[in-house]
């Protein structure tokens, strides 16, 4: 039986396995087989994480949080929460791999994966020119036409960063301002092979077994046009990853999981939630990383007070 | 990862001319999640390697590879069987999904 169990391996969940694992608790943390590291593995410049005057590469930036996660004991395990009982006193968690744990508290540290556009045939022209990740996938549109869809920060980013390899990228947005950060929305307007496209949504994908282009359609006047591309990168938020407690967890109005005010205490008692899957309004790193920390924290208080 | 590299040179007798089906791993240095697959792809060539032969291909050092094979997202597994693709997996996906993918070649 452990201590604490963390699921997710993001600046929430590494950030409690350093608090829990400086405790004494011997944390278990289940980082995921193929995503771990969060969404920050996707991402290549961070400039905004306190502490890093010069900036650092996301994956840099992970590694260096499992690191020191480790350093003080964490065990981190490379594999797949499938399953989770959390209802009672002891609680079970079922990996991917087959695996099968028991611990007092589990600290939900899941985040939030990319929304989709909801579009028909979307699923399938993903990684056929449909994209969530301009890091991963922008090599492949050397000197071609590419779209991004999205007006905050990642968005930006993503756009930006195609430059590196397209031609042209169309930065297509539904509203008429961006609610991207002023530097960010200042870099992707000043670069010349980025053309925005305002008051647009995409209406249609097209292409057989690739992308060949979009219908888009003017959320203003509703008129439409087709637009042919090579790629498109979808940047329109992310939606919090409760599947596997949703049943058993208090969820907000906005399926988020719901905590108690500033604490990380969710309905199941010894059950702890932190990161992007409670937040939908700041979901940066560094508030991840706080909300890690409450979590490992409140944790703590919580085994001492059944002890 | 420890799946030979095949290069254009050697796709015709590495991957094409098999008398198996073949498992391309089409993979870079800077992928993130191609690394992350890696290891899952060297224990399902420990535990199925005699129906099954798993190389891999970097993208940066042969790009014609990869654009004669329209791949335009890594990690892209492409099993090839009698010279042709019959399957395509794209993306990195965990270990108990991949071996359901794969289940026409190693079962």
């Amino acid at each position: 039986m452990r201590e604490v169990i963390i699921i997710g391996s993001g600046p929430a969940g590494y950030t409690a396995g350093i608090y829990t694992a400086r405790a004494g608790l011997n944390p278990l943390l289940i980082a995921s087989s193929v995503e771990a590291g969060g969404e920050l593995m996707k991402t290549t410049e961070v400039e905004n994480y306190p502490g890093f005057p010069t900036g650092l590469q996301g994956p840099e930036l992970m590694d260096a949080f499992r690191a020191q996660a480790e350093r003080f004991g964490t065990e981190v395990l490379l594999d797949d929460v499938i399953e989770v009982d959390l209802t009672g006193e002891v609680k079970i968690v079922k990996t991917g791999g087959g695996q099968t744990f028991e611990a007092k508290t589990v600290i939900l540290a899941t985040g939030a994966a990319y929304r989709e556009l909801g579009l028909p045939r979307e699923k399938e022209l993903s990684g056929h020119g449909v994209s969530w990740c301009a890091t991963c996938d922008g090599f492949f549109f050397r000197e071609k036409t590419i779209a991004v869809i999205g007006g905050g920060d990642s968005a930006m980013e993503e756009a930006n960063f195609l430059t590196r390899f397209a031609s042209k990228v169309y930065l297509i947005h539904r509203r008429d301002t961006f609610k991207a950060s002023k530097i960010m929305q200042d870099r992707a307007l000043a670069n010349p092979k980025i053309e925005v496209i305002w008051n647009t949504e995409v209406a249609e994908l097209l292409g057989e077994t690739k992308l060949s282009g979009i219908i888009t359609r003017n959320t203003v006047d509703g008129s439409t046009t087709q637009l042919d591309l090579d790629g498109l990168f979808i940047a329109v938020g992310n939606d919090p990853r409760v599947w596997l407690v949703e049943n058993q967890v208090e969820l907000t109005a906005e399926k988020f999981i719901k905590v108690e005010g500033r604490s990380s205490k969710t309905s199941l008692p010894g059950v702890f939630a932190c990161g992007d899957v409670i937040d939908p309004t700041y979901r940066q790193a560094i508030t991840a990383a706080g909300s890690g920390c409450v979590a490992a924290l409140d944790a703590e208080h919580y085994l001492a007070s059944v002890k | 990862m420890s799946a030979k590299s095949v290069t254009t040179a050697s796709f015709q007798a590495d991957v094409l001319s098999s008398g198996k089906p073949v498992l391309v791993d089409f993979w870079a240095e800077w992928c993130g999640p191609c690394r992350m697959v890696s290891p899952i792809l060297d224990e399902i060539s420990a535990e199925h390697g005699e129906k099954l032969t798993i190389v891999k291909v970097n993208v940066d050092e042969e790009p014609a590879l990869a654009q004669q094979y329209g791949i335009t997202s890594i990690p892209a597994l492409q099993v090839f069987q009698n010279g042709e693709v019959v399957k395509s997996i794209v993306g990195a996906k965990p270990k108990p999904q991949l071996l359901a993918d794969l289940s026409d070649f190693i079962n």
